[in-house]
């Protein structure tokens, strides 16, 4: 096995565990569960959506829950030039 | 006041029938009257694994369609006096279990036993609904690995709408039992950490029960692996989980299984 095998093939955990928080933000949403996450997300895009054409795979919103901090990721990828509306 | 339990995970092969067999003796040796039920008609495993398959006369269909009494049906346990099985009927009739006659049974259970565990067969279907379908507490068995961790949101989600409880407006108690750990591996970033299917899943932890040699070596004898074993790191996660289920306050702790050289070495090379 190369070096470069042996490290890669470490960690995958971590892939695991972000897989599987954004794919259950999605089935619990179409469940009909409340999901902060999911939540948060269709309501971002309804506002960002006001202003700027965005594609909906583009928004990511993520929430870690720590037991002293908990943290809101909100990650959204632009177009090259934002296509304002009304400016 | 009886409970009745059930042990789910949506998907097969995670431990529910391992996780039925070692509860329900390790409540029993607490001095509680317990009764293993199991719902997994046409496919059952409970019996075998407590070592019961020979005694077998009626089962739970017979019970349900009123073939046979309950005390015909019921199996005693030869090593703890208050355990009891409740075997599945190896029938394909998938609509061999009636909503009415699962009610009545687990209604006379609730006479007679402090525990009714209720051993889930795998899967979303009937049978697994109708198992979880009068519990109070649920043990959502899961293995840390993607499949698993998923299949158990969807049996959360079930457990929240389809039971009787939740039905009426009452919450089901939920608890996750993470089953085959490997701390090791955790530790290394090659399987999810405890805390990472916590937050994924976000129902209370009931124990961390060790990937162990020991469970196939019970499984083989048909002996719970509490009763096989109580020595080993299993059982003794096994017997910590019942007795919080009793109320008691024990630390959780990440277990960990101590190896020989050479099964480190060779456990390793085909990791």
């Amino acid at each position: 096995m190369s070096l470069f095998g042996f490290f890669s093939r470490q960690r995958t955990a971590p892939v695991a565990r972000e897989r599987l928080k954004f794919l259950l933000a999605h089935e619990r949403a179409l469940d009909g569960r409340s999901d902060l996450a999911a939540i948060l997300q269709e309501e971002i895009l309804a506002v960002i959506a006001k202003h700027i054409t965005v594609d909906r795979d583009k928004v990511h919103v993520k929430l870690d829950r720590g037991s002293s901090v908990s943290t809101l990721e909100i990650d959204i990828e632009m177009p090259g030039a934002p296509d304002l509306k009304g400016g | 006041m009886a409970k009745v339990l059930v042990v789910t995970s949506g998907k097969g092969g995670v431990g529910k029938t391992t996780t039925s067999a070692a509860l329900g003796a390790a409540l029993a040796q607490l001095g509680q009257n317990v009764v293993v039920v199991d719902f997994d008609v046409g496919l059952r495993n409970l019996d075998l694994i407590m070592g019961a398959e020979r005694r077998v006369v009626y089962d739970l269909v017979n019970v349900v369609q009123g073939d046979a009494k309950l005390a015909q049906a019921l199996i005693r346990d030869k090593r703890v006096e208050s355990l009891s099985l409740l075997p599945a009927s190896q029938t394909r009739d998938k609509d061999a279990l009636t909503p009415e006659g699962v009610e009545r049974v687990v209604g006379e259970l609730r006479e007679k036993f402090d525990w009714i565990v209720c051993d889930s067969p795998a899967g979303i279907e009937r049978g697994a609904t109708l198992a979880m379908r009068h519990a109070d507490i649920a043990v959502v068995v899961t293995n840390p690995e993607v499949s698993s961790v998923r299949d158990s949101d969807r049996i959360i989600g079930l457990l929240d709408s389809k039971t009787a409880r939740a039905e009426a407006g009452d919450k089901i108690e939920k608890h996750l039992l993470l089953t085959r750990y490997d701390a090791g591996r955790a530790a290394r970033g090659e399987m999810l950490k405890v805390d990472d299917v916590l937050e994924i899943l976000a129902i209370p932890l009931l124990g961390i029960i060790p990937d162990s040699e020991e469970v196939l070596r019970a499984s083989n004898l048909g002996c719970p692996v509490t009763l096989h074993n109580p020595a080993s790191a299993p059982a003794r996660a096994y017997a910590d989980a019942a007795r919080r289920l009793m109320g008691e306050t024990i630390e959780i702790v990440v277990p960990i299984e101590r190896k020989g050289l050479m099964s480190r070495l060779f456990g390793r090379s085909v990791a």
